[in-house]
Order: C-alpha cells, then structure tokens, then sequence
C-alpha cells in the first residue's frame, strides 16, 4: 500500500512537469470522446471521424497554415461530471491552451455554455446542446450551426406534412416522441408543441429513462394509441432498442423517423431487414467516397496512424466527426487569416466562428463537393443555414441514402421561441445582450 | 510514542468529556485545519481546486449526512440522491427567487427544506426496518426525480428541464455562476463542510448521537431503556437529510453550475454515497471523508497516471479504472470489513500502546 502511495504521489507530481514540454507552437484541440458505456456505439465512430480528420491535416499538410494540431482526447463517458473534470483539465493544456471544444453531449455542453464565455474558449455544438444558443447575440461564445434541434423538429412536420398530402391534411392526425429523458430529449417537445398548435395535430409524448434499454411499455404505449407518426430523439442503445421494438409490433419504418443523433448504421443494423424503410434527420452525405476519404486512407491508415477499422470509414457518424472537424479547422484558419498569425488562442478562434463561411467552393477545394450544405456564421446567427434533409435506411444494400432536398425550417415557429429562450437565460444570469452593428 | 497519554490529566468532567480528549488528536485536527484553510490553497491551482478538492469536499458532507442516518441511526437509505435534488432544487428556487438573502442563508434553508421532506419519508421507517425500509426510501429517490422532471415549476420552465445557478456573492467575491472565483469557492465550501462536520462529532457523542445508537443496536432494548424511538428516528431522517440537502444545494451551486434531475441525481448517486460510508467507514466522521476521497480522487488520479503518465489510450484507461478502483474495494474490505476509519482506529491504539502493543 505504501509503495502504491509513493508511486501515485510521484506520477502526480510528474504529471504537470510532462505537460509543461512543448517545442513548436501547437493547436491544442481536446476531443471529449466516449469510447465506454451505453452511449460508445454511437461516441466510437465519431470521436474516430473527428480524430482522423485532423490527424489527416497534420500528415497532409502538417496541420493547419503550417501549425500542427494537439489532439487531447479525454473519456467522459457521456457523464456531465466527468465531462467538467475533462473540461477542467485539458482547457490550458499547452501553449495555445483548448482552442475549441465539442463536447457530443446537450448536457456537457448546458454545464460549458457559462464556463466558455469566462475562459474564452468557443463552445462549438454542432447540431446539438442549447438551441437557443443560436442567438448569437446572447451567446457569443457558442456555436450549434448547421441546424437546431427546433429546426429539425419543424422540418419533420413539413415533411409530414408532405406526405400527407398538405399542411392542412395535418389536422386530426397523431404524431408521437419517444424521447430520451434528459435535456437533450425535452429540446424539441415545445417546438412540437408550437407546431401541433399551429396545424391541428395531437402531440404525443413518451419519454425513456436512461440508458434505453427497457422501452416495452414505450411502444406497447404506442401499439394502444396508434399514432401515424412517431419521432425519436434517441442516443446510444436506446435508438437500437427502439428500432427493433418498432419492428417487432409492425409499426410502419417509413413513418418512423428520427433525429439526425438516432440515423446511424449502429442504430439499424441490429434490427436486420425489419429496419428497412426508417428515416433520420441529416446534414450531410453518408458514405466513404469523397476524396477526403482517400487521403485518410492514404495518409492515415496506410501509416497505421487509423483510429478506427478502415473499412467503418464513412459510416453516418463517422462522415459527422469528419464535418465537425472540418468546420472547426476551418474556424481556426480564419482566425488565423483574420489576427495574422498562426498564435491563436479560444479568443480568436471564436472570432473566425463567428466570421466562417464555408460555400460549395470551399467544400470542393476541402475534398467534400456535395457533402454538406454551405455555411455562412454572422454575428447575430451562430445557427447557420437551418436547414435539414431526411434520408432513408435501405436494409437490403445496408446503405443510408439521402431521400429528400434541405427543407428550410418554419422559422415562424423557432424564431420567437429563440428569442424567448435566450432572454430568460439572459435575465437568470445577468447578460445583456450584445450589439452586433 | 507518538501517542502516549502519559501526563494527560483531566482534573475536570469537561476537560474529561472534550470533543477531542487526546492532545494528540486535537494538534492532529489543528493542523489539518491549518493546512485546509492556509496551505491547499496557496499551492494547488484551478484544476486541483475545481475539478478534485470540490467534489471531494460536496461527497464528504453527503456522505457525512448518510452516515448519521445509517451509520448512527441504522437505517438504510437508498434516497440520498435524490435528498440532494431537493436541497438543489429548493437552493435554485430560492436562489432565483429571494437572492438578497445571501448564499450562506440559502444554502442553510434549503438544508431545512431538504430536512421537513427527509422526515416525511423517513416515516415509514417507524413501521418497517433494514432491507424494507432501504425499498421505502427507493420510492422516495424514484419519486421526486420524477416530480423534478416533469413538474416545470421547480425548473422555472425551461425548455431543457435543466436548472443554471445565477451568480451570487459572499461579502463582494463571486462564489456562483462561472465567474466565481476557484478559491473562494473552495473556502465557502470547506468552511461549511469543517463547520459541520464538527457538529457532527459534536452531536454524535452527545445524548441524541447516543440514542441514534442505541436504536442502531437494538431498537427494542432502546426502547426499553426509555429511548423514544420515533424521536429519534424522525431526528435522524431530519439531521442527515439537513447535510444532504446542502450538500445537493453546494453539488449544484458551487461545483457543477448547471443540472438536470435526471442525470446528476440518479439512483447511482444514492449508491455512490452509500458505498463511500461503507468503504470508509459506518459511524464515523473520518469514515464519510475517507470513503469520498477514495471513490472521488482515486478515479482521477488513476486516469491522469494511466492517461497523462503512462500515455494509455483513454478508453482503456477507463476500462482499468472500473477494474482497478473495483479490486481495492474488495482488498479493502477483506483487509478491514468496518471501513478504512477502523484501520486508522487500530493503528491509533496500536501506537498508544507503542513500542509494545499486544
């Protein structure tokens, strides 16, 4: 026991000393990743995508303008405790300090929202965390573009409404959520509130507790009051869960649609061919074609330098970590641009946030021609674009496909929810709004 | 040797009946003190302070709570999560609400408040005992997470159903909100957490803490010697849910900043409290500190030697941690089934008997 203690004493004092070592100035990007828990199918393949991209830009390019980048991965677990301790420890890891964080968790990301704007460190949500947070003018220092949870609960009721034949065929018919019980899940519920209001739909709810694992009584729920449409705001085992309770009391896929969290090859391959049909929300293309693949085949797992298995490489959540990395890289490149030197810091990657415009063009340049929507930020909007597609799970090809255009979103419904939201938050903790002229 | 008693007369009942009656022990408590409150803040940094000691000191007053309740009292709660949901529920409300009171009267409120619901669901543990009365306390966890989750009142309405702790100062220093500073935020919390854990002591010897303990060891007897068991079962539920509640109150406040009912005040909350009194100790106030520091601060320093150190992948670092942290549990109670703080007592009699101990 002793000599475990002087052990753990030395390693701790050692710790900082090792940190302390740095030649060249680096970009120090921590990945608040989840390799363990209920929550890993859904965090390995992403935190992968995230990682190689920019272990790619460093074999490529070595890094970005020349700066090589720190990666710093940290295991949160999807846990919000751990995700703090993760926080805390890795925001002046080297010279530059954490430039930007991406914690893949609405609730990490509600405990970071107030730390971020105190320690300068750009919060970048990438269609997740705080809707709200849109509001740029509140929140300065967060990030949630291409598109909200709002946005993308008002494009699946247009696209419902679509199907039915017209917004006014909405009237009288059921829409269900099945939702997972926590911050992340309730996001949409008042969107879809608005929305049921609005077109004369029932809304209902069902949440399920975390993990997911038990959701019996959720669809024995759902066979009793036959709605004709059932959205899913699910993470993890739950969206496997929920996709094979689906199946198995016949409930049509195509009317089975979930958010672009629960759209992923984990998600439908447990549920084999009764998956066939089931459509997800999405922002960008799935598949491992696009160029940028091949140089990180090329230049990462031909060097062994790989995350994950090669051939996951341009699964749905794998493509998401790639486009959140791009994005951020991006970011900090115009942060570069736009102070001149390739020092920055949290400050000035916030700046290139805030002014990043990534348009087909630059997508093309990227390796990335038609992957995503472009994107423009402006100060007053950190939402960027809002608009969503949906694509579809063909089981036979074992392939996700998009299977609709980008819906603009009913910016009449999330507007002044928006508005409202970002104000109570204003007023709870004394921010006042910033101009943006 | 180092403990020997020898010259140590008490020429009075008071001196003799002391909170600390060994000179040793009260140099011992005098200079943890002293290292608390001048030392650990002057050489740790923010990450030390923040993301260690904070937590550290939050789980001790829990489990200092529980331990008064179940290791004093004997009762067995499985409802400490969510205990301390209330305490950050009513701080919240209160802290949104009525916040020129000041944090510290806040915080001792919503240990009140916490305290009135603790004994409203420490009633049933008139009628019924042990495992029973662990299944009763369950319904109290599983019922008010639900009603923090699904009653919008308590989270003033917002979309998420997560509560922000709006900023608030002591004596102009910001200890709230992300602005607070990690050092005062350190000493608020180490102050009330010393404060109280001394009264703890305090009242653990005196007759209530002798009644609680009686009960513990056999209600009937108890009873029989004229102790009056729903006084002191009700003030046990009431006292431990008092340290529970401010210590949810200080979890949501001070450390975290934000929360959601269902994620920070989950049934593993209760487990993790409960399994720091056991490890550390049942009945004992050094217990409740040993048990959180070895289930808070292991982890952490397990994961920065494996990952920071030895250069681990993150994940299997985590999977080692489980295993790790999982076989010191069991060496631990092999060793000592009464806890870490029964070690520590041994090797106190040992030493008073030093160089001779038999």
């Amino acid at each position: 026991m002793k000599k475990l203690t002087r052990m753990m004493v030395a390693a701790s004092l050692t710790v900082p000393l090792m940190c302390g070592i740095a030649s060249a100035y680096e970009l120090v990007m921590p990945t608040l990743d989840y390799r363990t828990g209920p929550y890993a199918p859904n965090g390995i393949p992403f935190a992968n995508g995230y990682g190689d991209y920019l272990n790619m830009l460093n074999e490529r390019d070595g890094g970005i303008n020349g700066a090589r980048i720190s990666l710093v991965p940290c295991e949160t677990g999807y846990n919000t405790k751990l995700g703090v301790e993760c926080y805390e420890n890795t925001k002046n890891e080297g010279q530059s300090g954490a430039l930007v964080y991406q914690p893949l968790s609405t609730g990490i990301t509600y405990q970071l929202i107030p730390k971020a704007s105190v320690d300068e460190i750009p919060i970048f949500s990438m269609g997740y965390g705080r809707t709200s947070a849109a509001n740029g003018k509140i929140f300065p220092w967060v990030f949630n573009f291409p598109a909200t949870y709002w946005s993308q609960a008002t494009v699946f009721v247009q696209y419902i409404g679509e199907r039915e034949g017209g917004m006014e065929n909405l009237k009288g018919k059921k829409i269900a959520l099945v939702y997972h019980n926590s911050a992340y899940g309730k996001e949409p519920i008042r969107t879809l509130e608005k929305a049921a209001e609005k077109y004369g739909f029932e809304f209902l709810q069902l949440p399920v507790d975390h993990p997911g694992q038990e959701q019996k009584s959720t669809w024995l729920q759902i066979r009793q009051n036959r709605p004709d449409w059932v959205l899913m705001w699910g993470w993890g085992v739950m969206n496997q869960v929920a996709i094979k309770e689906a199946a198995s009391i016949r409930f049509p896929m195509d009317h089975f649609i979930g958010v672009w969290w629960s759209g992923s090859e984990n998600d439908v391959l447990p549920a084999g061919e009764a998956a066939n049909g089931y459509l997800s929300g999405a922002f960008h293309q799935p598949g491992g074609n696009f160029p940028v693949h091949d140089d990180i085949r090329k230049h990462v797992y031909d060097k062994g330098m790989g995350l994950g298995d090669r051939d996951r490489i341009g699964e749905v959540l794998y493509n998401r970590g790639l486009v959140a990395a791009m994005w951020a890289s991006e970011a900090i490149r115009k942060a570069m641009e736009i102070h001149g030197t390739n020092e920055v810091r949290g400050k000035h990657v916030r700046d290139g946030f805030e002014a990043l415009e990534v348009d087909e063009n630059r997508l093309k340049e990227l390796g990335l021609a038609n992957f995503t929507i472009p994107v423009k930020i402006t100060c007053e909007n950190h939402e960027g674009p809002g608009q969503v597609a949906l694509q579809q799970w063909d089981a036979k090809a074992k392939q996700w496909k998009l299977v609709t255009g980008f819906y603009e979103p009913l910016r009449d419904i999330t507007g002044p929810l928006i508005a409202e939201d970002s104000a109570q938050y204003a007023a709870e903790n004394n921010v006042s709004e910033r101009s943006c002229n | 040797m180092i403990y020997r008693e020898t010259g140590q007369f008490k020429a009075n009942y008071q001196d003799d009946q002391a909170l600390f009656p060994i000179a040793q022990d009260r140099y011992v408590i005098f200079g943890i003190l002293i290292v608390t409150f001048a030392v650990v803040p002057a050489l740790l940094n923010e990450y030390w302070l923040n993301a260690i000691l904070l937590p550290f000191l939050i789980y001790s007053l829990a489990a200092l709570g529980l331990n008064i309740l179940t290791g004093y009292c004997g009762q067995l709660s499985l409802g400490t999560g969510a205990f301390m949901a209330v305490g950050a529920f009513s701080v919240y409300k209160m802290m949104v609400a009525i916040p020129e009171l000041g944090f510290i009267p806040l915080v001792l409120l919503s240990g009140l408040v916490t305290a009135a619901v603790g004994t409203l669901f420490g009633l049933p543990s008139l009628r019924i005992k042990g495992f029973y009365l662990a299944v009763a306390t369950l319904a109290a966890q599983f019922f008010l997470i639900w009603m923090f989750n699904k009653v919008g009142w308590f989270f003033n309405y917002s979309a998420s159903g997560m509560i922000n702790a709006p900023p608030m100062t002591i004596f102009g220093v910001i200890v709230t909100g992300p602005e607070a500073n990690p050092v005062a935020k350190y000493y608020l919390v180490a102050t009330i957490v010393a404060v109280f854990a001394l009264a703890a002591k305090n009242i653990a010897r005196g007759r209530i803490g002798r009644n609680w303990m009686a009960i513990r060891d056999m209600d009937i007897a108890a009873e029989l010697i004229g102790v009056r068991p729903l006084v002191a079962k009700l003030s046990a539920f009431a006292v431990s849910s008092f340290y529970v509640g401010m210590a949810g109150a200080l979890y949501f406040a001070v450390w975290l900043g934000s929360a959601e009912p269902t994620e920070a005040f989950d049934i593993n909350q209760s487990f993790l409290v409960l399994f720091m009194i056991i490890i550390g100790g049942l009945g004992s106030v050094l217990g409740s500190f040993l048990g959180a520091a070895f289930l808070v601060i292991m982890p952490i320093l397990l994961k920065n030697i494996m990952v920071d150190g030895l250069g681990t992948d993150t994940s299997l670092a985590k999977h080692f941690e489980f295993i790790i942290v999982g076989a010191m549990i069991i060496a631990f109670l092999i060793v000592e089934p009464h806890g870490l703080a029964r070690l520590w007592r041994i090797a106190k009699e040992k030493l008073r008997l030093w160089p001779f101990p038999y």
